[in-house]
């Protein structure tokens, strides 16, 4: 669901000045640029998951960025960890066959 | 609810500052998104965060510790973190960042061909599943019924209850929630139902249980009487000398289902004249009921 600038201003409780700031650091990154950006559910749940980091955990700006790019590693390594489980689920389901360590088998 | 002094592990006279910092302390170890792999992280920072929400105001701690309002008072809707959308996210979204493994993706075609495979996933993915909460009347849940769902886009949603829904049970509306991102299909849309408590029917498993208050005159001579059913009024024989905790059942009154409806059940409740009754008292002083009419002949010890 898309939610327009205002919205996300007012559900994120955020003023235009801050989101600005957010958006040229790149923490957030909305769809579409210009005047009327366009965010996502995911967008909103970074801005809470951003004030969290600054509001309640008392991390300075710099700090957030850090974290941020750390983050944005960790879910991009869980997701490539998560699309190799079947594979490797596979190998383990079929013992003996090998195929992960002779590459030749199975070729004609 | 165990203590929030407990659970931010600060004496009873802390000061705000000790509690922010505890707060701090615990915020940074059991935030959901700082564990993204921990689903039980989202349940211990909850509670640390009711705590905190109490501790942290004056005037809320004051009336926690004087005992005017418990820890479950600052209950917390279900929050969506930043974490479940960012596993739900098909490859190439704004804010993946492969810097992790890239070492190992240049150098090994099992990666390459697991990225054509992602892509290609991503395309086909399916939308988002929306979940929505619908609070019904308890005589919907019982017999069935039709709503309508204004949702926060101003759209609506049309949800059939099915007779017997129970507290809590989501109903799945197929093709309903977030429009798919590619060429897949759109995701579901969750409909979780709670049901508002009825004035005087209540509701166990498929039976429905109603306490019915009846006359002295209707509980001793018996009689005819129209009784409340969640599918319309009934008569009902009382018999002849029915006593207050009698049961009738009414067979196939209760709540509808597929393989044969419940029952419901009457529990009789014997009222005696609101305002004292001359005639009555007059009756009764005349009246010998006998040596057998002891009701707590049980009870001598």
């Amino acid at each position: 669901m898309i939610i327009s600038r205002l919205d996300f201003l007012y559900r994120a409780e955020l003023n235009q000045e801050t989101l600005d700031v957010w958006i040229k650091e790149e923490w957030l990154i909305p769809a579409g640029t210009g005047a009327e950006p366009k965010f996502s559910e995911a967008d909103l749940a970074r801005a809470k998951l951003i004030r969290d980091l600054l509001d309640d955990m008392g991390i300075n700006d710099a700090g957030v960025g850090v974290i941020l790019n750390l983050l944005d590693q960790m879910h991009s390594l869980r997701k490539v960890m998560a699309d190799m489980l079947p594979a490797v689920r596979e190998e383990f389901a079929a013992p003996g066959s090998g195929a992960a360590i002779d590459p030749d088998q199975g070729r004609d | 609810m165990k203590d929030p002094y407990e659970i931010l592990g600060v004496a009873r006279t802390a000061t705000t500052d000790d509690i922010r910092s505890a707060y701090r302390r615990l915020a940074k170890k059991l935030h959901p998104d700082l564990n993204p792999g921990d689903k039980k992280s989202e349940e211990r920072f909850k509670e640390v965060s009711i705590a905190n929400d109490i501790l942290s105001d004056e005037a809320k701690r004051k009336r926690f510790d004087s005992g005017e309002i418990d820890a479950l008072g600052a209950e917390k809707p279900q929050q969506k973190y930043y974490r479940d959308y960012a596993s739900e996210a098909a490859a190439g979204h704004p804010y993946d960042n492969p810097s992790g493994y890239a070492d190992f993706a240049d150098s090994d075609d099992i990666f390459a061909e697991l990225f054509r495979r992602q892509a290609q996933q991503s395309r086909r993915a399916k939308g988002a599943d929306l979940q929505y909460r619908l609070t019904i009347e308890f005589l919907d849940a019982i017999v069935g019924a039709s709503k309508r769902l204004t949702l926060p886009n101003g759209g609506t949603l049309d949800v059939t209850i099915p007779p017997g829904i129970q507290e809590g049970q989501t109903l799945r509306l197929r093709g309903k929630g977030a429009p798919s991102g590619g060429e897949g299909e759109a995701g579901d849309a969750l409909v979780e139902i709670s049901i508002k408590p009825h004035r005087f029917f209540t509701r166990d498993d498929n039976d429905i249980h109603v306490e019915l208050p009846i006359t002295l005159t209707e509980a001793v001579l018996g009689a005819r009487i129209k009784v409340p059913t969640p599918s319309g009024v009934v008569m009902v024989t009382i018999p002849k000398g029915s006593n207050t905790g009698a049961v009738l059942r009414l067979k196939g009154k209760g709540v509808l289902r597929r393989n044969g409806a419940g029952d419901q059940l009457v529990r009789l409740k014997v009222m005696l004249p609101a305002e004292p009754n001359a005639e009555l008292e007059a009756f009764l002083a005349t009246w010998a009921p006998g040596p057998k009419y002891d009701p707590r002949k049980d009870m001598q010890s």
